[in-house]
């Protein structure tokens, strides 16, 4: 007996592109709907990893045109040596070297858990002029089995080849002197060649656990 | 000939309000439970020598949160600022608001570096909120960021707005411009203007979100 398969038009509503089958508000009939602006890209899981490192065009990553902006957002990331520094880097077509020029901005809010010390400062020892290091986000991890840093990255049109690279970056760590160190990250890659990958690590040592995460965010 | 299309309840699942239709985990049948993201995508305008950027439609009741994402905006006048005003019924983007605002910067040179309050703040006043200032306009020089609106369609509440800034300061300078602050008023808030201090928004987009 042959199957019936049913085909785009065998449903009772009104097809749009790119859109799926949805039940609408009442569940009495079907509407269309959309996929969602933010779309999770690769996770990237590291277990003893000296680097993770996220390619355009490889391995499903997506770092190009498709969106306007993405966002890297970094979970549970605990280091192998005590008091690394989780740090991050671009680089353009099919370079290696993650020595893109950068100038940005840094300051932080820490308090720490004996309640003796707390700031709010600018913190010139973490941004760059015209630097090409990796650059720091969460700062002095500790590496106790709960201490570990969190943190997030936007990247805004990466794939520009007119303007600089604006990012924002927001970074957690459990500071291995016990302190919450809250930091804050903007600035600019100062090239005007499409970025084509990130890559992330830790100061000294390996990334003993933790996943990143990349999304896209789609302006249509 | 009538055509015998399928209805919502032709399929073998049980129809829930607003979920698309997907396969189980076991992918060996049908389940209701996908949605479509806490992200949607309502509008997107773009510039091009634009005097400002409108968004008159749009923010209302459908989302308690409205995000506004800025991506390479591109000024024709050096050292211009960027800035937005609501609006709260009428024509007019004039709503009272109080704001609070502080920068961050840094020259390429590495011989100036802040962290301060910014006296583009705003008390109580119908004015534009200045969200960035003296933006460079060469051609590699932009401006980016986001903000927040917050339950723009309440009648009981002010409407808190934050949001953040990163921009090519025209000295050289890679600046950030922190910013908070609410509306002043109980009445709705349905519409935002973006604009310049001076000239136009050359290029660039402003894309609207709904935040469920």
């Amino acid at each position: 007996m042959a199957l019936t398969k049913f085909n785009y038009n065998s449903f009772d509503l009104t097809t749009a592109a790119s859109k799926g089958l949805a039940f609408n508000s009442n569940a009495n009939g079907f509407e269309t709907s959309s996929a969602g602006s933010m779309t999770l890209i690769k996770t990237l899981t590291a277990s003893s990893s000296s680097t993770l490192s996220f390619l355009n065009g490889s391995d499903s990553v997506v770092f190009d045109s498709t969106y306007p902006v993405y966002l890297f957002k970094y979970i549970n990331v605990h280091p192998a040596t005590n008091a690394a520094t989780f740090t991050f880097q671009v680089d353009t077509g099919t370079n290696t070297n993650y020595n893109t020029t950068v100038t940005s901005t840094s300051f932080l809010s820490q308090h720490d858990e004996g309640d003796s010390a707390t700031s709010l400062a600018y913190n010139a020892a973490k941004d760059q002029a015209q630097g090409t290091s990796f650059h720091v986000l969460s700062n002095e991890i500790g590496n106790g089995n709960d201490e570990c840093g969190n943190g997030e990255i936007y990247f805004f049109n990466p794939s520009s080849t007119t303007f600089v690279k604006h990012w924002i970056a927001r970074a957690l760590s459990y500071q291995s002197d016990d302190y919450i160190q809250d930091r804050f990250f903007a600035g600019y890659f100062n090239t005007t060649t499409a970025l084509t990958r990130v890559q992330f690590k830790m100061s000294s040592g390996n990334i003993d656990a933790g996943t990143i995460k990349l999304y896209g965010i789609k302006d249509s | 000939m009538a055509l015998n299309k399928l209805k919502f309840n032709s399929l073998n699942v049980t129809p829930t309000a607003g979920k698309t239709v997907g396969f189980n985990s076991d992918a060996d049948g049908l389940e209701a439970t996908l949605s479509g993201g806490s992200m949607t995508f309502i509008s997107k305008q773009t510039a091009s020598s634009s005097s400002s950027l409108q968004f008159t439609s749009g923010i209302d009741s459908t989302y308690k949160e409205y995000l506004f994402i800025f991506t390479s905006l591109h000024f024709s006048d050096d050292a211009c600022n960027f800035k937005f005003n609501f609006r709260d019924g009428g024509s007019n983007f004039d709503a009272t608001k109080t704001s609070t605002t502080f920068k961050a910067h840094h020259d390429e040179a590495d011989s100036t570096t802040a962290l301060a309050y910014l006296n583009r703040d705003v008390a109580n006043g119908t004015g534009d909120q200045t969200v960035a200032q003296n933006i460079g306009n060469a051609n590699d020089e932009s401006l980016v960021g986001y903000m927040h609106l917050f339950n723009p369609s309440s009648t009981t509440f002010v409407k808190h707005f934050m949001g953040q800034t990163q921009y090519y300061e025209t000295n050289n300078y890679t600046e950030t411009v922190y910013f908070a602050g609410y509306n002043n008023v109980t009445a709705a808030i349905d519409g935002v203007k973006f604009d310049a201090s001076a000239g136009t928004i050359d290029s660039g987009t402003i894309t609207l979100y709904g935040i469920n």
